[in-house]
């Protein structure tokens, strides 16, 4: 039982990391119907920024968010701003080939700026840290990340409905051009979108660092695990993403259980499964 | 006395003086093996590789508006169908040369229904995983050298043809062959009845669906055959590398990045793009060399000034107003004067 329990408590505890993965994502495409193919590798930029930040100032790596994730959000609104709404407009290809050429530039940067080493943000004790809850012993690390997710998610789906920039959003979301009648600016909306899906990359970003080592060359691959935790959860819900991540965790918890090297594969093979039957996810938003 | 009837051609005199040219450029090219250097021929060979897997890329997402970054799928499927066909099943390296873009059909048929679920941008995120999963299943492949790859035995490259010349002559012509093939058939393609239909869909999917035009199907057609013939050019590849490992077969920079830059510099949705492409990158390529990842970077920097200054590319500028054609497409109304 034991055996089949461990591997199911620390999906669901990574399920938290690729929820905030998602959440970026999902924002994003919630308010202004982007794909941000550099999502990734933004949420390892913000690994190396805290990296540098946490080296240079000696700083325990979760402190280093205290800087990381209001410059990440300042990246996010410069780049929107300045960037990406020149992107914005009926056609497909803009967006994504700009997103596609920032992701390649990013990853290249950064293997210029650190090399291909495999870097990890050292946290100390708390790396090690596990609390007992009965048969399975629960990382203190995965636990708060998973604590995190769960709240980030639930502030933001707060913020979606219950403050005037969340009514912006929805706003926006619904009608681009009838918004801007209302006396909103659409490309500040835009700008303050990208800029909360940074922050929330930033922290999403930290937590990887902490968790596992990085390269400049795993961007793609969390990109990935954010969308399919996306298409899993069903677009345009919020907690959907939290339930497609968990998922997403348990599915590559429990291959690994089978053989290691199927730990990743298995993830993709639910979410082929689930597109393949529930092609709009598992909980849809009800339009 | 001039001729005031009223009809329809697709040719200029600019596009008969090109194909004329270009048919003068690759008979030239095919006796390279008699006038060029070994290294020479190596980077015509490589140009004549890129030169496909960009039109195939164009056709994809200029005509189709599939925009995939997951080719590499295809390009990493055909080096490994290569190898274990002439290794594992001990075919001719030509005959499974042959069999390399039926299979690529046959693996992409089911893939398109899965992933054509997918709308827009999420498509393109969907064909990357796809590719992530083929490469993590030809890592599992032990038969094949599992993740480390493996090298192509020296019985095989023999049974290719007799002597150190023929066999890189051949494996030139090949790749040469399968660059005017490619282009060959999406110049067929695009000026088919199905082409007609492509073109309709990329300027207005609505009206086009109105006209009748099944855009699923047509959709999937495109998608099929540029993944059988992804997967031809990925078998040439490997062939010329001589081995294949899950890394190299399924890169994203090299199958990918590399080839959508040089179709964005060169002009998305035109014919001529890809191939205008190809050479400013080779062109660029052999100035700036060893520039290594400042290279990248510079290059994807310049596609996304391209993408938002000049959408249409280097031949999008060129062509300009007038709607000069290389390749005789597009239908004008003569005796108008």
């Amino acid at each position: 039982m034991d055996f089949w329990l461990d591997p199911l408590v620390q999906g669901i505890l990574l399920g938290g990391l690729y929820a905030l993965f998602a959440a970026g994502l999902s924002l994003i495409f919630g308010v202004m119907r982007l794909v941000n193919i550099a999502h990734g590798d933004l949420i390892v930029l913000s690994a190396y920024m805290a990296l540098t930040t946490s080296v240079t100032l000696g700083l325990h790596p979760l402190a280093a968010l205290v800087l990381v994730v209001p410059f990440m959000a300042v990246v996010g609104y410069v780049l929107q701003r300045f960037l990406l709404n020149h992107t914005m407009g009926g056609d497909l290809l803009p967006p994504l080939l700009v997103t596609f050429g920032l992701s390649v530039i990013i990853q290249n940067a950064l293997l210029m700026g650190y090399s291909a080493d495999p870097q990890k943000l050292k946290a100390g004790a708390l790396e090690t840290a596990s609390i007992a809850a009965g048969p399975v012993s629960v990382g203190v690390l995965p636990l708060i990340l998973f604590v995190t997710a769960v709240v980030v998610i639930g502030l933001l789906q707060w913020m979606f409905y219950h403050t005037a920039l969340g009514r912006a959003f929805r706003a926006t979301s619904d009608r681009q051009d009838i918004v801007q009648l209302m006396g909103i600016n659409r490309a500040h909306v835009f700008g303050l979108a990208m800029a909360l899906a940074l922050a929330v990359t930033a922290l999403a970003g930290v937590f990887l660092g902490i968790r596992t080592s990085f390269d400049p060359a795993v961007g793609g691959s969390r990109l990935i695990f954010g969308f399919e935790a996306v298409i899993i959860g069903g677009l345009g819900n919020i907690w959907g993403t939290l339930a497609g991540g968990v998922i997403l965790g348990i599915a590559q918890t429990l291959g690994a259980k089978i053989d290691p090297g199927f730990q990743v594969q298995a993830g993709h093979l639910v979410f082929l499964i689930i597109l393949a039957i529930r092609p709009r996810g598992l909980f849809p938003r009800i339009d | 006395m001039p001729d005031t009837k009223l009809h329809v051609s697709r040719t200029t005199r600019l596009s008969t003086i090109s194909m004329t040219l270009m048919f003068v450029v690759v008979l030239v090219l095919a006796c390279a093996p008699w006038w060029a250097s070994r290294a020479d021929i190596r980077l015509f060979g490589e140009i004549s590789l890129y030169i496909a897997l960009a039109s195939l890329w164009n056709l994809l997402a200029g005509y189709a508006g599939l925009v995939s970054v997951g080719q590499q799928a295809y390009v990493g499927l055909g080096g490994y169908v290569f190898f274990g066909l002439t290794l594992l099943a001990g075919l001719n390296p030509i005959a499974a040369l042959l069999i390399a873009p039926l299979i690529g059909v046959v693996v992409a048929a089911p893939v398109a229904v899965l992933i054509f679920r997918l709308r827009g941008a999420y498509f393109a995120i969907g064909t990357w995983v796809v590719s992530e999963v083929f490469r993590l299943t030809a890592a599992q492949v032990s038969a094949l050298g599992g993740g480390s790859g493996i090298s192509l035995p020296v019985s095989v490259v023999n049974a290719l043809a007799q002597g150190r010349f023929l066999r890189e002559a051949l494996a030139y012509w090949l790749a040469l062959g399968v660059a005017v093939l490619v282009t060959a058939a999406v110049f067929f393609l695009l000026r088919s009845r199905r082409g007609v239909a492509l073109m309709a869909i990329r300027d207005n999917e609505l009206a086009a669906k109105s006209l009748g035009i099944d855009i699923w199907v047509t959709k999937f057609v495109v998608y099929l055959v540029t993944a059988g013939l992804t997967t031809l050019v990925g078998a040439l590849i490997f062939l010329q590398k001589l081995r294949v490992s899950p890394d190299a077969a399924f890169s994203s920079n090299d199958w990918t990045a590399f080839v959508i830059f040089i179709v964005v510099i060169g002009g998305v949705g035109t014919i001529e793009g890809p191939i205008i492409g190809t050479l400013i990158y080779f062109a660029l390529r052999e100035t700036l060399a060893d520039l290594g990842t400042i290279y990248l970077i510079a290059l994807g920097i310049v596609a996304i000034v391209i993408m938002l200054k000049a959408p249409s590319g280097v031949w999008g500028l060129i062509r300009g107003r007038r709607g000069l054609e290389l390749f005789p497409i597009s239908r004008r109304i003569r005796g108008l004067d």
